[in-house]
């Protein structure tokens, strides 16, 4: 093919021109493929409010109850154990719960619950997702003469008080999460669902 | 024509095929006429493994995919129906677990002749950059294969794992959503890690070996002796200190494979679970997305890593710091700018820093395997250092450095995790953060002080010009 003649300026806009439009073709049939991997329509549709009676908790005791695959902790604290929260705040890197992403507005108290002595907060560590083991003993030799009660996650040793708040130089850096949640009577609770409506 | 019968069958054939397709041409090129140097050691049998534990793997993982269901709800009891109930099918699902283990066995050793012997260094770096992107490979292959038994340990290891993206600021939780595919980790996540554990990786892994491999062969092997062969070559242009790969080296690996499939068979047969390492007892227990066990430490090839993410206390530092480990691999060819590629040849101090190094990525790797308290957070911060730490003395000790320099780099690196020290100081574990210290400063000191005032330390020795035996 003889090269005279040859209209470069043309040949570089046809180049860029056909690239374009084949990079925007490639985009395009990448779009589905990749919007394919999220959440489908079944799994979104599952997300919704499970009930729970409080009644049944003894003083001291935690229960989990299942809540989008994921544990709920359900906590009656006793009176010595609402005494520890205020004992190690000053060991606490959020104490005051000041991270609104963490809890409800409701919340956002120093006992991190609707009521003093029951807290709900969902049982999976802030760092990366396990979730801790109950160590509610006040002094529990292996945490340490001046342990108030808490969680300890097994994976990568952070620590929680009562109130699901994480202690300082952890690896996890933010309290647990309080669900949006309410009283539906005195003792039923619904998880994933207050007044303002149902959780995102 | 007719007088020698094998020629004509062969031309025949041979000829048909060579017009068409380049049979000889990449026989020659690849193994009867590919030249390796004469002096390849012990360590030049894990190439040829790494190869034959990929083989094993997948035909071990052809015959698993026939048996087992990906399904959140039937996964584990076909893992369970393998092992009991398929003939022989315990046989190659421990094959495949053995494998698994074994690939990083012998990836890990191959990676350290290439580190030993300077095989990163000019022309190789491309084959060295291959190398990590099939290490990396290899680690998500395996991290999804880990999730398919659907057992404790597969699916709380996954939720670590894949929580990990939660920490990036900003699209972190949404991306966590997009990779499980539902807000938890789920049916949807298990049958995607089975796609791409099955389809997906192994075709970038082994196009990925096809690369490694291709760029070998054009830059040639290296050796023991760091000794480019291809300078001194005789007069047909074949180098002096090289032998045909094949027979000479097809044959050696031969009993490289003998060996290695006697300890293969040795741990299928005897020790499938690796005392825990290999397949470990929670995994018996079917996932249960409510209850964590009490710990999970990942399999052990993946321990190291978890160290240094363990020992930075932010979430998302410390996942920096983790893929830091890895990709600090990639600059290696650029940091040591030595030009001797031998550690034969090397100077002490380069030999103890790489020494080190390996001490340091054993002793992190058993550290990933403990219960997080202080002593091992505070021992994976130092190792952690520590590994870092090879990384820049790889640069410092490209050339030999003036006392001055020396102790001033030696002083700004001892300060800056100092400054740390003192910032996150704890009277409670004050012993234990005082005398960790020592661990990074005395390995510093002995690569980066001691070679500026007893030279002999610090100097590479003369490399001979033809290779030694």
């Amino acid at each position: 093919m003889a090269n005279q003649g040859v209209n470069r300026g043309r040949r570089r806009f046809l180049v860029a021109a056909t690239s374009v439009v084949g990079g925007a073709g490639v985009a395009a049939v990448a779009a589905p493929f990749l919007a394919s991997l999220q959440p489908s329509a079944r799994a979104q549709a599952a997300g919704a409010p499970v009930e729970f009676d409080v009644s049944a908790v003894e003083p001291g005791q935690r229960v989990s109850v299942e809540w989008r695959g994921q544990p709920i902790w359900v906590v009656r604290r006793t009176d010595e154990m609402i005494a520890g929260l205020s004992e190690v705040a000053d060991r606490l890197r959020d104490p005051d719960s000041e991270v609104e992403s963490q809890q409800p507005a409701y919340a956002q108290n120093e006992y991190r619950s609707r009521e003093p002595e029951i807290l709900v907060v969902i049982g999976i560590c802030t760092h990366l997702g396990c979730s801790p083991s109950y160590r509610p003993e006040i002094g529990d030799p292996e945490m340490g003469s001046d342990w108030q009660g808490g969680w300890l996650c097994g994976c990568h040793g952070s620590r929680f008080d009562l109130a699901g708040r994480v202690y300082r130089n952890m690896p996890a850096a933010t309290n647990l999460v309080v669900p949006r949640h309410m009283y539906r009577t005195d003792t039923l609770l619904v998880i994933g669902e207050d007044e303002d409506g149902e959780a995102i | 024509m007719a007088s020698n019968p094998d020629t004509k069958i062969q031309g025949g054939v041979l000829g048909w095929v060579d017009a068409r397709f380049p049979l000889s041409q990449m026989w020659n090129e690849h193994l009867a006429q590919y030249y390796a140097p004469k002096n390849f050691n012990f360590w030049y049998f894990f190439g040829s493994l790494a190869l034959l534990v990929l083989v094993i793997q997948i035909v071990s993982g052809i015959f698993l995919t026939m048996f087992y269901k990906p399904d959140a709800d039937l996964a584990f009891a076909s893992v369970e129906y393998i092992m009991r109930d398929v003939e022989w099918g315990w046989l190659i699902r421990y094959m495949h677990s053995t494998g698994a283990s074994m690939f990083f066995v012998v990836v890990y050793l191959h990676m350290f002749r290439a580190l030993m012997y300077g095989s990163y260094k000019k022309p190789r770096e491309l084959i060295w950059i291959f190398g990590v992107l099939i290490y990396l490979v290899l680690m998500a292959e395996a991290f999804a294969g880990y999730l398919l038994p659907w057992g404790q340990m597969s699916y709380w290891g996954a939720q670590v794992i894949v929580n990990l993206f939660q920490t990036i600021p900003y699209i972190g939780p949404d991306l966590v959503t997009w990779i499980r595919g539902d807000f938890l980790l789920s049916d949807a996540t298990l049958t995607r890690f089975f796609a791409l554990h099955v389809i997906a990786l192994p075709l970038v892994l082994i196009l990925l070996v096809a690369a490694h491999i291709i760029a070998l062969h054009e830059v040639g092997s290296n050796n023991p002796d760091g000794i480019n062969i291809k300078e001194n070559k005789d007069e047909n242009g074949i180098p002096k200190d090289g032998i045909p790969f094949h027979p000479y080296y097809s044959v050696k690996d031969l009993v490289g494979v003998g060996v290695f499939l006697m300890v293969f068979a040795v741990i299928m047969f005897f020790f499938p679970t690796g005392g825990g390492l290999f397949l470990k007892p929670d995994n018996m227990i079917p996932a249960d997305p409510l209850v964590t066990p009490d710990l999970i430490p990942p399999v052990w090839y993946f321990t190291s890593m978890y160290s240094v993410l363990r020992s930075v206390p932010d979430p998302f530092l410390g996942v920096v710091a983790m893929g830091l480990a890895v990709v600090m691999l990639f600059f290696i060819p650029w940091l040591d700018r030595n030009p001797v590629l031998s550690m034969r040849y090397r100077s002490f101090a380069a030999k103890f820093n790489l020494g080190v190094f390996v001490v340091a990525f054993v002793i992190l790797g058993w550290l990933g395997l403990q219960q997080a308290t202080t002593e091992v957070s505070e021992m994976s911060l130092r190792w952690s250092t520590v590994y870092f730490g090879f990384f820049f003395l790889l640069w410092f000790l490209s050339k030999e450095r003036s006392v001055a320099f020396s102790l001033i780099a030696f002083a700004v690196v001892v300060g800056i995790y100092t400054i740390y020290d003192i910032l996150r100081f704890d009277p409670s574990d004050a012993s234990l953060i005082m005398w960790s210290w020592l661990i990074p400063t005395v390995y510093l000191f002995v690569t980066m002080v001691a070679p500026a005032f007893a030279r002999g330390l610090g100097r590479d020795r003369a490399v001979p010009e033809r290779v030694t035996s």
